[in-house]
């Protein structure tokens, strides 16, 4: 997966969330739940719906180390399988 | 009722002689009079909350830390009983500048940041009613609570500024003044508004602190009933001798505890017991700013050398779920007691905190309108896991039936339910709803109030938790009014009505769900769901828009017109629909 499709993977999941987010308005390098409403169980339920789409494994002791949207794309990009090289 | 599952207290479990041990003795002994007795007063016969907790404890702690601020972006930023002392005369020197006054409404809405403190406490100081909103809330619950209480000023952040207020800010005609904290630090220059920190800069350390009577209002907490707009608790100066006791007995906070109350000031909990009681006390305070998350809680107990820790049922129910692998790399040998509030903690986590902390959770009873501490497991006595505990000193609890006639019976004999009452003239107990005599009225038969809560006393004369009375949801410990969420709703063109019900949750206790009906021309699809979230959420904020959204044809209503939320509630449930004579037929 490139690192824009795993991108429109992680808005995705979080707009079932939060469906008031607009993508462009988030910045990645500050923390999330700074700039999106987002309660304890928001933000585990946006986790959880990581794990299920991406397959991806993400262990409760890991939780702190997700705080900006780079952080997670970060994270993520390191646990999925490295993108297929470019066909051209 | 002795249960197998008691657990027992012994001289062994406790590391520091409790500050209530003759459970009977010191009810009979305790006086509210005695206590009003113990507290320094203000000269001339008044009593003021941030002298009693400020300025008096500043005199002989000035060196000692009262709050100590973590966050995950900086080193720990400690304030020390002087430092408050000044910051808070400086804060009440800024409202006076600007001529705000003694029974002006002050509303702070912010994350745990050492300013909301200082303003918090500094209104307080200067006579000006504070009304805390919780950060999570959203544009409208903002608006309508400040136009409730007629907010003059408000203290809030930048960000939150520009999220929440700025493009509602005229449709709060009373706010004269808004205050403005950089969220990451230095100044701010927002149209409007003022910048704090420059404010600040430039007042004096000097205040003398406002002179108050005991029953003078000093804070207004909304809470939410069924029906209606949210409704505003007064509370008083004088509260806080409950502040002081409850501490004691409740808590059992000591002078040298380090002290972590993890509810935020948005809510009664976290102002009366995360600002106002452990300086009381004179304790050091740990406040993190971050949000939930299992190792970071673990490990502030570790660093901080936590002694006594108050937190949520929803807390510890997410700390369960983390697993018992993470506590197990961390040691807080210095921890002591640990209390819990906002909902019934279940039986299993205040015995998971006997096997997994080492330590069981003391779960406690009490409400915005009650202002403090009511009902309580403390240190020295033995806990039935599942029950709230029994009455503190200086508090009368009793099950009663309500009759025809608006008066009320006291039921003596054990385990019969019925609704939990409290015998009227506890100090925090709230003075009136704001603007709403009838309903507060309605809190009251005789010298009762009647706290809305079901319950039943046992045998040994400990209180257990039934369940709510009316329809108020109560969602990670806080109250949702279901009316709020509905009117937000019914502002999207394409709902026709809409019902609001509490959701059983195993971490939470209940999450909002919504049934919605659609107006002639819309289609219940997905995307339509999607944007009637986002249409709640953008209002509501996360912490009171609902979690989930369905579709009804049409919503079952009385013949008189109300939606019967309690049948959508026993639908969702698939529990049996109960008395449905007054449905409307076809519903």
């Amino acid at each position: 997966m490139s690192g824009d499709e795993l991108r429109a993977v992680v808005i995705a999941t979080l707009q079932a969330i939060a469906p008031e987010v607009e993508a462009g308005e988030l910045r990645g390098d500050r923390p999330l739940r700074n700039q999106v409403d987002l309660d304890s169980m928001d933000w585990l339920n946006f986790l959880l719906g990581l794990n299920k789409k991406l397959g991806v494994e993400i262990p409760e002791a890991d939780y702190r180390k997700l705080v900006t949207l780079d952080d997670i794309l970060a994270y993520l990009a390191a646990k999925t399988p490295a993108p297929s090289p470019p066909s051209r | 009722m002795d249960s197998p599952s008691l657990i027992r207290k012994t001289a062994a479990d406790l590391r520091v002689p409790p500050n209530w041990q003759d459970f009977g003795g010191e009810r009979r002994a305790f006086s509210w009079d005695a206590a009003r007795a113990g507290m320094a007063g203000l000269a001339g016969g008044g009593i003021n909350i941030a002298y009693e907790a400020v300025e008096r404890q500043a005199r002989t702690l000035a060196g000692k830390t009262a709050f100590r601020f973590l966050s995950r972006s900086g080193p720990a930023r400690d304030i020390g009983y002087g430092e408050l002392a000044r910051l808070t005369a400086r804060f009440a020197n800024v409202l006076r500048g600007l001529g705000v006054g003694k029974g002006d409404r002050l509303f702070v809405l912010a994350g745990r940041i050492p300013e909301l403190y200082v303003a918090v406490l500094g209104s307080l100081r200067n006579g000006t009613v504070v009304s805390p909103l919780f950060s999570a809330f959203g544009p409208e619950p903002i608006a309508t609570r400040v136009n409730l209480g007629a907010g003059r000023v408000l203290v809030t952040t930048d960000a939150l500024y520009a999220r929440k207020v700025a493009q509602w800010r005229d449709r709060m005609p009373t706010l004269e003044h808004v205050l403005l904290v950089a969220e990451e630090g230095g100044g701010t220059a927002v149209p409007g508004t003022l910048d704090l920190a420059a404010l600040m800069a430039v007042a004096g350390d000097e205040c003398p602190v406002t002179p108050t009577a005991a029953e003078d209002m000093a804070l207004l907490h909304f809470t939410s009933g069924t029906t209606g707009t949210p409704k505003g608790a007064v509370h008083v100066h004088g509260a806080v001798v409950t502040h002081q006791a409850t501490g004691r007995y409740a808590l059992d906070l000591h002078g040298d505890d380090t002290f972590w109350c993890t509810a935020d000031p948005g809510w009664v909990t976290g102002t009366s017991y995360g600002i106002i009681a452990p300086l009381l006390h004179g304790v050091t305070s740990i406040i993190d700013r971050e949000e939930f998350d299992a190792e970071r809680w673990y490990g502030i107990l570790q660093e901080q050398a936590v002694t006594v820790w108050y937190t949520a049922p929803t807390a510890i129910r997410m700390l369960m779920k983390a697993g018992a692998d993470i506590p197990r790399r961390y040691r807080f040998p210095q921890l002591r007691f640990i209390a819990s509030v906002g909902e019934p903690l279940n039986p299993e986590a205040v015995r998971w905190g006997k096997e997994v902390l080492g330590l069981p959770i003391h779960d406690n009873w009490w409400q915005t309108e009650t202002g403090g501490i009511m009902i309580a497991n403390t240190p020295a006595f033995d806990i039935k896991p599942g029950s709230m505990g029994r009455p503190l000193p200086g508090i009368e609890a009793a099950i009663v039936k309500r009759q025809e006639n608006g008066t009320v019976t006291v039921v003596d004999e054990p385990d019969v339910e019925g609704e939990l009452a409290l015998k009227a003239g506890w100090p925090s107990m709230f003075r009136g709803y704001l603007n709403a005599e009838e309903r507060y009225r309605k809190c009251f038969a005789g010298d009762w109030y009647l706290t809305g809560d079901l319950a039943r006393r046992d045998a040994d004369g400990y209180y257990w938790f039934v369940g709510r009375a009316d329809d108020v949801i109560k969602s990670a410990g806080h109250l949702i009014g279901p009316f709020e969420v509905e009117s937000a709703l019914m502002e999207h063109p394409a709902v026709a009505e809409a019902g609001v019900i509490g959701k059983p949750d195993p971490v939470v206790g209940e999450v909002v769900k919504a049934f919605v009906s659609l107006k002639a021309g819309f289609a219940a699809d997905e995307a339509l769901r999607m944007e009637l979230l986002g249409h709640a959420r953008k209002r509501l904020g996360a912490a009171v828009a609902p979690k989930e959204i369905a579709f009804l044809p049409a919503l079952p209503r009385t013949r008189s017109g109300k939606i019967m939320r309690r049948l959508l509630k026993a639908r969702e449930l698939g529990l049996p629909e109960g008395d449905v004579s007054t449905l409307e037929a076809g519903a």
